[in-house]
């Protein structure tokens, strides 16, 4: 995997495992990678992927099912959704809203701008 | 696994290469071993396999005195120097040769690391390219199963594909028993294979420190402009990258090569922070 600059690698690969879930690629109750497989695949230090998956079971999007590995949680989408809703306000909303209020945008041309794009996207 | 007590080390009077150093290494982890040319990061590598032997300090891996060179140790070290000779012979003369030296040697496990690397068995050694026969002596060195490997830099004369395999089997090769040292000019090879950094600088251990914790208490980002906050910067086509303390607790990924340059040009506004 190609990581970028100015974001730690254990999330880099947290995002990596989310969105696999989220695509479907890792589907619910189906047991995922284990540390060794995934940090193959990634060509990283085991110990980095250990931290992904101790955050992301924190988040309750991996369980741990003891003697068998790690399986992908039942609402492993819901949970995704609020890690990533608070990621996206706490770390990427400033940046928006600053460039917002230095470039002087109109609240309504965004709202209108959304709406095109939703409607263009999804 | 590894206690060094205050080791001093010189090749002569007038090249003085370690003042009292002192360090723990545990298993379970890959080390990266940082520093300029001559710093003495080989010398300190030999220094862990009993290869060389230092005027005073005290050096203990896995229970042993490097020094005496004990067998019962020895079998438990694998070291991969950068520079090496292999005999004109083929691979499985040399495994045979050689093998018998590391009880827990693996010939499966050989195989799979020769295959993965794309090296033909029955190839005579004399004929491989540089970056082959380095393949080969990582393979052996990996397939001893020892508790300690030691590689000084291993990334040298691999061409591009390679590096990838190199990361993929060093990922792999990592377990709870072992204790991996790699030392490299070649950060970018290698920067998200380990997981602490030591670095050697003026005949002392300049940073030794997980890259969890420098994360932790340093912030590498890129900035427009350069204010009080920079402990160190390099200028780059977007402004510059720069590091800052950590402040906020933001968990930016660590450049290696950007720590390495603070360490050697601002120790004295780092030591604080990592004491």
């Amino acid at each position: 995997m190609e990581f970028r600059e100015n974001k730690a690698i254990y999330l880099q690969i947290a995002d990596f495992v989310c969105e696999q879930i989220m695509l479907g690629k890792w589907p619910s109750e189906q047991k995922i990678p284990s540390v060794r497989e995934l940090a193959i695949e990634m060509e990283v230090n085991p110990n980095t992927v250990m931290r992904t998956y101790d955050l992301l079971q924190q988040k309750n999007v991996i369980q741990n099912k003891r003697g068998v590995g790690l399986f992908v949680t039942d609402d492993a989408v819901s949970n995704i959704t609020v890690y990533r809703r608070t990621q996206f306000i706490d770390e990427e909303l400033p940046t928006v809203f600053r460039n917002i209020y230095l470039l002087n945008i109109d609240f309504d041309e965004l709202k209108n701008r959304y709406d095109t794009f939703v409607k263009e996207n999804f | 696994m590894i206690k060094i007590d205050n080791l001093n080390f010189s090749y002569s009077k007038h090249r003085i290469l370690f003042k009292n150093i002192s360090m723990q290494l545990s298993n379970g982890h890959i080390y990266g071993l940082l520093g300029k040319n001559g710093a003495g990061k080989s010398t300190l590598l030999k220094n862990l396999a009993g290869l060389v032997y230092a005027q005073s300090g005290k050096i203990d891996v896995l229970g042993f005195d490097p020094a005496k060179r004990q067998p019962a140790l020895l079998q438990q070290i694998c070291f991969i120097p950068e520079e090496f000779h292999l005999p004109a012979i083929k691979i499985d003369s040399y495994i045979k040769a050689n093998a018998p030296f590391y009880p827990n040697f693996d010939h499966q496990y050989f195989a799979d690391l020769l295959k993965e690397f794309d090296i033909p068995a029955g190839q005579k050694l004399i004929d491989m390219s540089y970056g082959q026969k380095k393949k080969v002596i990582i393979s052996f060195g990996l397939a001893t199963n020892a508790k300690l490997v030691i590689m000084d830099e291993p990334t040298n004369g691999l061409d591009i594909p390679s590096k990838a395999q190199f990361r993929k089997i060093m990922a792999s090769a990592l377990t709870e028993e072992k204790c991996i040292i790699i030392s490299t000019h070649q950060v970018r090879d290698l920067d998200n294979l380990i997981d602490t950094v030591i670095m050697l600088d003026e005949n002392k251990i300049a940073l030794k420190a997980s890259v969890d914790e420098v994360a932790n208490k340093l912030c590498f980002k890129r900035m427009k402009e350069i204010d009080e906050t920079v402990i160190y910067a390099e200028a780059s086509l977007a402004g510059y990258n720069a590091i800052t303390p950590n402040y906020h607790q933001e968990d930016s990924k660590l450049d290696m090569e950007l720590l390495f340059n603070a360490v050697l040009a601002e120790k004295d506004k780092l030591k604080p922070i990592f004491n």
